[in-house]
């Protein structure tokens, strides 16, 4: 079976790929150059102290033991402890993975289908009105970074001109997102934004594509109905190279939500993070930038694999 | 993959540029950029007062001495503005130069050896893209300390890969072609080769690239500052003033706007300019944010 060789192929070097990664993360955060004993106990500590948290915290075992203990943890579920809250990072982080993974469902809910309609609408309006104002608007929303637009959002829908939505969510971590839905119009409203442009231009790129193509001009050559033609024969085909970007973009929503996390205070995994380096804690830093890397890789290989399945051109050619 | 040896005019980015300039979206483009960016290297030479001065009452408005009145902390908004964006731009300039430097001679590289080392040369890449631009500067960033030239090296380095694979893409077919089969012929350096034979033959691609590139470190650096990591937290910077004035809009919205404007015409000024080239270039298409 080549499609099977070519996924567990793809698979091996997403696993490899991403022992590499852990290697870099575990080598940057290494080199910290302030002591996390330190960092716990503050300035007012005696170098015993210091001395017997180094002790505990395992900071003189060599590197590779250290890199090895960690890495294996993981693999068991051991994910260590914070060194700010000493909570376990398993705990810390369950209250807040279903928040960002909501926040990422429902975006994905409206900008998938809304960047498809809208692609596939420019394609067939190609040049027209439509599709010169939605490029031009989506060449604006690529463009501007998400805490931009996200404090323009902020001042326009909530503060300045008008005040109908909340500026910032006001849930705790642990508490369901769903519970404050007004606070998470503006939070969902800037990843949508952010993410549609991508999918939308590629929609129609490939849509374009399609409709020039030979057993479209066939299929209305034998008298069917535009409608038809459409639905029957453009749209499945071009939804091929779509799959990737969505997957790609799916990916950004995972990783990308630092920033928008932390400007409307939604209590997930971007904002954790954003915490956690601020208050430089390495155990949480380590885990939580691996975990976004993770979902990276993982995301690229369904891309590879979802492009490669939909591709009959490809999946032919695959040895 | 010989693509033929003609060498049509788009390819050359004297000629990219100008048909590029004769689409209105790339004038006003290009005309945003520069307004945008003598603005802010001209303004601290033009600022009222310094950066961290006391003016009056914190989240004043209506202050004859200042003109979009007093920020969280009693400084002059007007001033901070005009100051704020000399160093995001200094270090996006850096930061896409490094990138564009690293990533074309590593791609270059990679096309013209093919092999193991293109093999090592793209699974390092594939390494760093594992990690969203953002959370790469902010990893190194924040673990070191945000002066500009580590600021500088972490955003050029979550560039490269991405540079890399678009020259290495577009110099694979420029390898293959006649002249630089000639060229090798002629006992050419492989350095020559690389750098005056087939980088000409991408600079339309790498135009396009270029630019791009340049409106992601916009946004990942003045995103660095809005997490609290800028090269000095004190000093007047678009995004640290972003950060700083957003729990205060409601009584002074000028501290936050005025930035978010600014940043808003800076990054759609290069998108529009970018759109232009890639528009008469070769077909780029973009498929994820930061991709």
């Amino acid at each position: 079976m080549p499609i099977l060789k070519f996924i567990l192929r793809r698979l091996g070097l997403g696993v490899l790929t991403l022992f590499a990664v852990s290697v870099l993360i575990f080598l940057v955060t290494q080199a910290f150059p302030s002591d996390p004993a330190q960092a716990i106990l503050g300035r007012e500590t005696t170098p015993e102290s210091l001395d017997a948290l180094r002790q505990e915290l395992g900071l003189y075992r060599p590197a590779v033991v250290q890199f090895s203990d960690w890495l294996f943890g993981i693999l068991h579920g051991d994910f260590g402890k914070s060194f700010v809250t000493q909570m376990q990072i398993s705990e810390y982080i369950a209250a807040r993975v279903g928040n960002s993974l909501f926040l990422m469902v429902v975006g994905a809910l409206f900008s998938i289908p809304i960047s498809i309609a809208v692609g596939a609408y420019s394609a067939l309006k190609r040049d027209k009105k439509f599709d010169t104002v939605s490029s031009t608007a989506s060449l604006v929303l690529a463009a501007v970074p998400e805490f931009v637009m996200g404090t323009g959002l902020i001042m326009f829908l909530s503060t300045s001109v008008f005040h109908l939505l909340p500026a910032i969510t006001l849930i705790d971590a642990g508490e369901a997102p769903w519970a404050d839905l007004s606070g998470i119009v503006l939070p969902v409203l800037t990843l949508v934004l952010a993410v549609t442009p991508y999918v939308s231009r590629t929609m129609r790129a490939s849509m374009i594509e399609i409709l020039e193509s030979d057993y479209v001009e066939m299929a209305r050559l034998k008298g069917m109905s535009e409608r038809v033609v459409l639905l029957r024969h453009g749209l499945p085909n071009a939804l091929g190279p779509v799959f990737q970007v969505i997957a790609l973009n799916l990916a950004y929503l995972a990783g990308g939500t630092v920033i928008v996390e932390r400007l409307f205070n939604f209590p997930g995994i971007g904002s954790a993070l954003a915490d956690s380096v601020r208050g430089r804690d390495l155990p949480v830093i380590q885990f939580l930038t691996l975990m976004i890397a993770g979902v990276y890789v993982l995301m690229n290989l369904l891309a590879d694999v979802a492009t490669v399945l939909a591709t009959p051109r490809l999946r032919t050619s695959l040895k | 993959m010989s693509q033929g040896n003609e060498i049509s005019e788009s390819v050359r980015p004297v000629g990219l540029m100008r048909k590029a300039l004769k689409l209105r979206r790339t004038k006003i483009g290009l005309t945003v950029l520069l307004v945008i960016m003598v603005f802010a290297l001209v303004g601290p030479f033009v600022a009222p007062h310094t950066q961290t001065e006391f003016i009056d009452m914190p989240n004043s408005l209506n202050i004859p001495d200042a003109l979009f009145g007093t920020d969280y902390l009693g400084q002059d908004v007007w001033s901070r503005f005009l100051i704020g964006g000399r160093s995001i731009l200094l270090l996006s300039l850096g930061a896409t130069s490094l990138g564009l430097a690293a990533g074309i001679s590593l791609g270059l590289i990679a096309a013209l050896f093919r092999g193991k080392l293109d093999e090592l040369i793209m699974r390092i890449f594939d390494v760093i893209l594992s990690f969203p631009q953002i959370l790469l500067a902010l990893l190194l960033v924040s673990m070191f300390d945000a002066s500009p030239w580590l600021t500088i090296l972490s955003v050029g380095l979550s560039t490269t890969p991405r540079v890399g694979r678009v020259i290495r893409g577009a110099a694979l077919s420029v390898v293959e072609r006649d002249f630089v089969h000639a060229a090798t012929a002629l006992g050419e350096s492989r350095f020559r080769i690389l750098f005056f034979e087939v980088l000409p033959n991408v600079s339309g691609p790498l135009l396009v690239e270029a630019n791009l590139r340049f409106t992601y470190s916009i946004a990942t650096i003045a995103s660095l500052a809005f997490l609290g990591f800028a090269p000095d937290p004190t000093a007047a910077n678009w995004g640290t003033m972003i950060q700083e004035n957003s729990a205060v809009i409601v009584v002074q919205p000028w501290g936050a706007m005025l930035p978010v404007i600014a940043i808003a015409l800076l990054t759609i000024g290069t998108g529009l300019f970018g759109d232009g080239l890639s528009r008469v270039s070769a077909g780029i298409d973009r498929v994820g944010k930061g991709d």
